[in-house]
């Protein structure tokens, strides 16, 4: 066992976090904002010439060939500095079902374009009555002319606003909820019958919502009616990189609260000098440290093949980030008290953006809830 | 002991609902429960309509507006407001600055501002925090210099919520500077209109729009605008913070909010039935129940024994009903995000003449504003560490 990053892991967190450290401070993420697409396309064209875009991605493909501690130390730092591009809509997840789903051709066609930042991706999955469950589909999908037609409405589609192409899931047969007849198909966003209505998310992110009347589409993904399987493969993915991004959330609210606590004074001395207050600092920053191995086991387990240790560890990673991200956020919220609640401060925008990452993919509660159905993490349990 | 009600109290009750539900402005309630803001001119319009029935200010002395009624009745009030999605009178013209003039001030100022404070003619904000001193309130270094016949204002507040609305602010400042911390403030009161004064927003978290930093810039102030005498400001704060004894725990606040909450779980679906239905779900709402139940029979304990208490006079027990209040009211929140799911995640504030449909289910957009904004009921009014710090002290006596 070795818990050391190699000489090129540190290479490339060394060069992540200087990027972030360069251009995402706090006054000039707020400008970030403030451009048309909700991020920047300068930093993505950066993103792309330090291989970011094709991290995970193999060299044919104009990839880096890293792994999911690679992809960790990147989240990790997008985390630390609240990063607005569309990274995981387009390389974890647009990128992950296309490596997972595509056909050779397909995957050379497509990958080295997400590799070199001129391609953008969404996964567009939830739909109004489908909560948390990918495998609720009421989307339909129609063979038509020896393509497929696609008609229904999906929401909350990350970045789905300034997405080239859309990943859609869609149903080919069955009842709405059946796990079987689901397809994934690629649509083009200004193809006929798209329509999508952009948004900004509560973390200063964009989302869209997507309507699908009639819409061709250019390409169907894997198997048509067994796409479910590839979905949660790639939906894993994405949580293990979220937790990822979650330790460089919780982190810095810790570090930025034992920094208030040492210089914030009140009654003449500084409030880190109240035991009562010490505690409440201790107990964060053993929540966060639960939570950085949480996120190692996740990146660990989830190039598991076995779906279903792999499905274990992941909502047992996605409960711990949820609960530590709560008690981590709410606490730096309250121990700053009233500054801590403004958007001229940064602990705040870290708190909001940890609370949508609890929203994706399934909450603490869902994925606790999901845990135990599948026995949870050790051994079997015995039959009553 | 008996634990009921008397008949006499039922009928004040049944009056008291009868009124909110019946007669009090219905669009005004419908918003409050859908959880959106009210404009100025709503929160105006309310409180009106409180004090065209005498029931603004009930807790004044009777010759200024208020009623003779007992604690139990002033309970029954608030709970009855509070459950029918009545906006409470605001806080800082009914239930500090007011009792503050009915109490200390001189007659003459009783009639310039109390009629009017009452009326929400006048709109009072709190200028007591300050950059330097939040918790450590006495710590304040707002100063007021007599000269002749005036006070002359130089320094900062902070977190001064809706002083965007105010026509008045009323301020904690410094007069002497040489005696102890406590024994050097005095309690002024002056029209935000007044030449230095500067008024800058603060957005929080949830996006909105309600607190502000205000600031003095030699600002001349008669002299006559002192409250009560000069240095004792510290015991006016005292007692005007002392007098939210139990209106605090917002139990029935909490009460219409697990109302509406079961009410939209029944249209949420989680896969194919109603999200109420979920057993997990409904034990985390019942475990906020019995939560809110307790604190409702604390409150009614701390109103019985408020029964012959002289006003004014902090009741550490009240800190009891902020800690658990607070915190249900937060809990309550993140409910609310739970029935609506992933879409809490659009951020969609609602504008007057919005015509673009809402994301979602139209009780969506608020879900996550409020848990986001809810974080400032355990930070203000004497955050939950402090109230700690009170119950430490004044009741265990550590
Ligand atoms: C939304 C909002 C509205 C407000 N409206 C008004 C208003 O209208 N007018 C007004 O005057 N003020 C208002 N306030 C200010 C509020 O009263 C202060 O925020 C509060 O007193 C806390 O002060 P602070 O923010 O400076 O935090 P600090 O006092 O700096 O506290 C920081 C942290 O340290 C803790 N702490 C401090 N001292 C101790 C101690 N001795 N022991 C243990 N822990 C301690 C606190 O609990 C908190 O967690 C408002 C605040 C908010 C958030």
């Amino acid at each position: 066992m070795d818990f050391d990053f190699t000489e090129e892991q540190r290479l490339l967190k060394d060069s992540v976090d200087r990027l972030i450290a360069d251009r995402y401070e706090f006054e000039a993420r707020k400008k970030i904002m403030a451009e048309p697409d909700g991020w920047s396309r300068d930093i993505w064209a950066q993103y792309a010439e330090l291989g970011l875009l094709g991290l995970p991605f193999e060299e044919r493909h104009g990839g880096f060939g890293g792994g999911p501690v690679e992809t960790m130390l990147v989240m990790e730092a997008f985390g630390r500095g609240l990063v607005l591009e569309p990274y995981l809509a387009t390389v974890i997840l647009g990128g992950g079902l296309i490596r997972a789903a595509g056909t050779e051709e397909q995957q050379a066609a497509l990958l080295p374009q997400i590799a070199g930042g001129k391609l953008l991706l969404a996964f567009a999955h939830v739909e109004r009555q489908s909560r948390y469950d990918l495998f609720d589909v009421a989307t339909t999908a129609k063979p038509s002319g020896g393509g497929w037609v696609l008609d229904g409405a999906k929401s909350v589609v990350l970045h789905g606003d300034c997405a080239d192409k859309i990943l859609v899931s869609a149903r080919l047969s069955g009842n709405r909820r059946d796990r079987d007849g689901i397809g994934l198909f690629l649509v083009d966003a200004k193809a006929d019958g798209v329509a999508r209505r952009g948004y900004p998310t509560q973390d200063g992110l964009r989302a869209a919502e997507i309507t699908l009347s009639g819409a061709k589409a250019e390409a169907v993904l894997g198997e048509p009616g067994r796409a479910l399987p590839v979905m949660e493969r790639v939906v894993d993915e994405a949580i293990a990189a979220l937790s990822a991004e979650s330790v460089g959330l919780l982190a810095s609210m810790q570090e930025l609260t034992v920094e208030y606590l040492k210089t914030r004074k009140q009654f003449g001395v500084t409030i880190g000098s109240f035991q009562a207050l010490q505690h409440r600092a201790v107990d964060m920053f053993v929540s966060v440290e639960q939570a950085r191995s949480m996120a190692l086991f996740a990146n660990v387990m989830v190039s598991e093949t076995d779906a279903a240790e792999r499905a274990r560890a992941m909502s047992a990673a996605k409960v711990q980030i949820g609960r530590s991200g709560k008690h981590v956020g709410e606490e730096a919220i309250q121990l700053h008290g009233g500054i801590g609640m403004t958007m001229e401060y940064k602990v705040g925008h870290y708190f909001k953006r940890q609370t949508m990452i609890d929203l994706m993919f399934g909450t603490a509660d869902e994925h606790l809830a999901k845990l135990a159905r599948m026995g949870g993490l050790f051994g079997a349990a015995k039959a009553a | 002991m008996d634990l009921n009600f008397t008949a006499e109290e039922l009928a004040f009750r049944d009056d008291a609902r009868r009124y909110f539900r019946k007669e009090f402005p219905a669009a005004i309630r419908e918003k409050v429960e859908a959880g959106h803001p009210l404009s100025k001119e709503e929160i105006i319009a309310s409180q009106r309509a409180l004090n065209a029935r005498g029931w603004a200010v009930p807790n004044w002395p009777k010759e200024w507006g208020g009623q003779d009624w007992s604690p139990v009745q002033f309970y029954m009030y608030q709970d009855e407001m509070q459950q029918a999605n009545v906006p409470a009178p605001l806080a800082f013209n009914t239930s500090m600055v007011g009792p503050v003039i009915a109490q200390f001030g001189n007659d003459e100022q009783k009639k310039r501002f109390l009629p009017r404070a009452a009326n929400l003619d006048d709109w009072w904000c709190q200028g007591f925090s300050e950059p330097g001193s939040g918790s450590d309130l006495a710590s304040l270094r707002t100063k007021a210099e007599r000269k002749g016949d005036k006070y002359l204002i130089n320094g900062q507040k902070i977190w001064t919520t809706l002083a965007q609305h105010a026509d008045w602010i009323f301020c904690l400042c410094r007069t002497d500077p040489a005696a102890k911390k406590q024994e050097g403030i005095s309690f002024i009161v002056f029209p935000m209109t007044l030449k230095g004064i500067t008024v800058r927003p603060i957005q929080t978290i949830d996006g909105g729009h309600e607190v502000n930093e205000v600031f003095f810039d030699d600002v001349e102030v008669p002299a006559e605008n002192l409250i009560g005498q000069e240095n004792k400001g510290w015991d006016y704060a005292k007692f005007l913070l002392g007098n939210e004894r139990t209106g605090i725990a917002r139990v029935g606040v909490s009460k219409a909010k697990v109302q509406r909450i079961k009410e939209l779980a029944a249209l949420e679906r989680v896969g194919d039935r109603a999200l109420i239905a979920d057993e997990k779900f409904r034990e985390k709402l019942a475990a906020v129940e019995v939560e809110l139940k307790a604190l409702e029979m604390t409150q009614l304990r701390v109103v019985a024994a408020e029964r012959g208490q002289a006003k004014g006079k902090p009741n550490p027990a009240s800190s009891i009903l902020k800690l658990k209040g607070s915190v249900i009211q937060q809990q309550l929140t993140e409910l609310a995000i739970e029935v609506v799911g992933p879409f809490a995640m659009p951020y969609q504030p609602v504008e007057a003449g919005q015509n673009e449909p809402v994301i979602g289910p139209d009780y969506a957009t608020e879900a996550a504003p409020d848990y986001f904004n809810y974080r400032k009921v355990s930070i203000y009014g004497g955050s939950n560490e402090i109230q700690r710090n009170i119950v430490a002290k004044a009741i265990l006596g550590l």
